[in-house]
């Protein structure tokens, strides 16, 4: 196999570089005055959340005010990266509560495997973002924490309408 | 109450329009220094914002804008956290040297500006004020000698902190700022010749009288602004602190003030050579079309439009500094070179005998102190700048990545390819097996 040269003879006219350069001025200076900015100015401006966002987590509520959790151990189970601890409890009713919920956001990957698995539609990711803390130990939310939320929650995905949001 | 009337003699009040006594010129000249100090790093800090800002407009950012309206204050915090911040010295850095090279690169770039006159003079009760520091008689060459020393601080910089990017980063630029400053200084000379002064205020007076410079030398102008690119070390000549090869180049190892220093001279110099463009090319304090600034009595009023007219252009200069450097992506060191050595300096050397053999013409002619003399100026060089961009802007100007091959280059290489496929890979064998030319067999 010879060697292959490529050789593109071009027109001298178009190998000016001060044309070239005079045409790259052009463009800067178009971009320089053109009014629409890229940058979002953020604390001001937010980005809007599709419905499917999964971020901070938030427990729903009965009417009542009760965390709607009935402790049965299904979200600890299904959480791959083990962040969720939950030690069930049950009142005279025979009613199951939890005693102890608490979730991770630092071992929390958002899969939302916890909202799919929940038969309560209790525990919820949310459409939410905003969590920074001032310690490691305020990311561990306890089911307080979790039930004061008020963020809108995720959407979960319908099998029945894939393309659907 | 003796010695109050000395100190009385030595300010006396005299004509607004004639020249002042020694002790109004001393005093004067101290104030100039302490507001122009002033007023110059004012500017500087400015220019960081100003930078930021265009930058991010021609990349469709916004830009600083959190601290102070308009992100005024950018610079004052950047000042404060760069002063906060420790300055270190590697071990085996060469102490002394290390620390005075921030100085020398920001030094050289101040000093300069004292020549450079910057409105009309001022009339005031014990006379006549110039508005430059000092209205030296050799300027020019002051200005010269001065911008020569600004290199050492980036190559002591580079040496002093025994790091071979840092290193590489000083050879860089002292290779680049003689090379250019060459080119720089032989690219003023046709305004020398115009002028018949080295002093700066002669400069602008001729500019005023004939025309600005920027049209009846517009090519030693070119060359000029070029040479300031590349003397300021402002992209496309950033080589000496090319990021992506070098780090960071000569200030690799500092930090804190020191290292602020560097950008701080780096915009300093980019002011001066702005400045310097203005007042060799763009008329200096001139007034476009009209000739009520230049002439007496000068009033309170003309010093300040002139400051004005100045202002404008210097900053008409500095934005498209900023405006060049997100425009143009940064030159091979080979191209560099060439560019400086075998471009740069050859036309500049025949533009010096042209302008010089034209001028010399027309005052055969009896046409100097006219105002064909300028339009036949102006003439000669729309003339020039065509030759030029038929003959020199036709992938002279920067090589290429790769050489063009020439068509009959490329037959003569396809031909060897083929001879040698034929021997066996060894075109080397072809004398001892076969002496029939390649082409014929």
């Amino acid at each position: 196999m010879a060697i292959q040269v490529k050789t593109v003879e071009r027109p001298l006219e178009e190998i000016s570089y001060v044309k070239a350069t005079l045409k790259g001025m052009v463009t800067t200076f178009k971009h320089l005055v053109d009014p629409h900015k890229v940058t979002m100015q953020y604390p001001e401006q937010k980005w809007d959340l599709a419905p499917r966002w999964r971020g901070t987590h938030r427990m729903l509520t009965t009417e009542t005010g009760k965390a709607k959790c009935v402790a049965c151990g299904l979200c600890p189970t299904v959480c791959p990266a083990n962040c969720i601890k939950l030690v069930p409890g049950e009142d005279e009713q025979g009613n199951r509560y939890p005693l102890l919920f608490e979730i991770d956001e630092f071992r929390c990957i958002f899969c939302g495997y916890c909202q799919e698995v929940c038969p309560e539609e209790a525990i919820h990711v949310g459409r939410h973002y905003e969590n920074a803390e001032f310690s490691r130990e305020r990311f561990v939310y306890d089911l307080e924490r979790l039930t004061a939320q008020t963020h809108p929650v995720s959407e979960l995905w319908d099998p029945a309408e894939p393309a659907g949001e | 109450m003796l010695l109050m009337q000395d100190v009385a003699s030595l300010f006396p009040t005299g004509d607004p329009q004639g020249p002042l006594a020694d002790g109004p010129f001393v005093v004067a000249a101290i104030i100039k220094i302490l507001v122009f100090f002033v007023a110059y790093l004012v500017t500087v800090a400015l220019m960081t914002l100003a930078e930021r800002k265009i930058s991010a407009w021609i990349q469709d950012r916004r830009g600083p804008n959190r601290t102070g309206p308009f992100g005024l204050l950018q610079p004052v915090a950047d000042g404060i956290k760069n002063f906060i911040k420790e300055s270190t010295k590697p071990g085996e850095a060469e102490g002394l040297l290390f620390r005075i090279a921030p100085a020398l690169a920001f030094m050289p770039a101040m000093v300069t500006w004292a020549v450079i006159p910057f409105a009309a003079p001022l009339p005031t009760p014990w006379g006549l004020v110039d508005m430059s520091i000092a209205n030296l008689p050799v300027g020019f060459l002051f200005m010269l000698a001065i911008s020569s020393i600004g290199v050492y601080g980036l190559v002591l910089a580079g040496w002093a902190s025994n790091n071979k990017y840092a290193l590489l980063g000083g050879l860089r630029s002292s290779a680049q700022m003689v090379s250019y400053e060459i080119a720089m200084g032989m690219s003023t000379i046709p305004v020398l010749l115009l002028a018949g002064n080295v002093s700066l205020s002669a400069i602008i007076q001729q500019q005023q009288a004939q025309g600005w410079n920027v049209l009846l030398l517009t090519i030693s102008w070119i060359l000029f602004v070029i040479a300031g690119f590349a003397e300021t070390n402002r992209l496309p000549f950033d080589l000496p602190e090319a990021e992506s090869e070098l780090v960071a180049g000569y200030h690799t190892e500092y930090s804190g003030m020191a290292y602020a220093m560097f950008p701080l001279a780096e915009y300093a110099n980019m002011i001066t050579v702005s400045a310097l463009a203005t007042t060799l090319f763009l008329g200096g304090w001139d007034v476009p079309f009209t000739s009520w600034d230049n002439t007496g009595p000068w009033t309170v009023l003309k010093t300040l439009v002139t400051f004005a007219a100045f202002a404008a252009k210097l900053g008409v200069a500095l934005f498209s500094f900023v405006w060049i450097r997100w425009t143009l992506p940064r030159f091979r060191y080979d191209q560099l070179m060439a560019l400086g050595w075998k471009v740069m300096l050859p036309l500049a050397l025949a533009y010096i005998v042209i302008i010089a053999a034209f001028t010399l013409a027309l005052e055969a002619a009896g046409l100097r102190n006219s105002i064909a003399f300028s339009a036949a100026l102006f003439a000669l060089n729309v003339v020039l700048l065509f030759i030029c961009s038929r003959v020199l802007d036709r992938g002279r100007l920067i090589s290429p990545a790769s050489p063009r091959a020439r068509l009959a280059e490329v037959e003569r290489l396809r031909e060897r390819s083929a001879v040698a496929r034929r021997y066996g890979g060894n075109p080397s064998r072809q004398r001892e097996v076969d002496t029939t030319p390649a082409g014929v067999a």
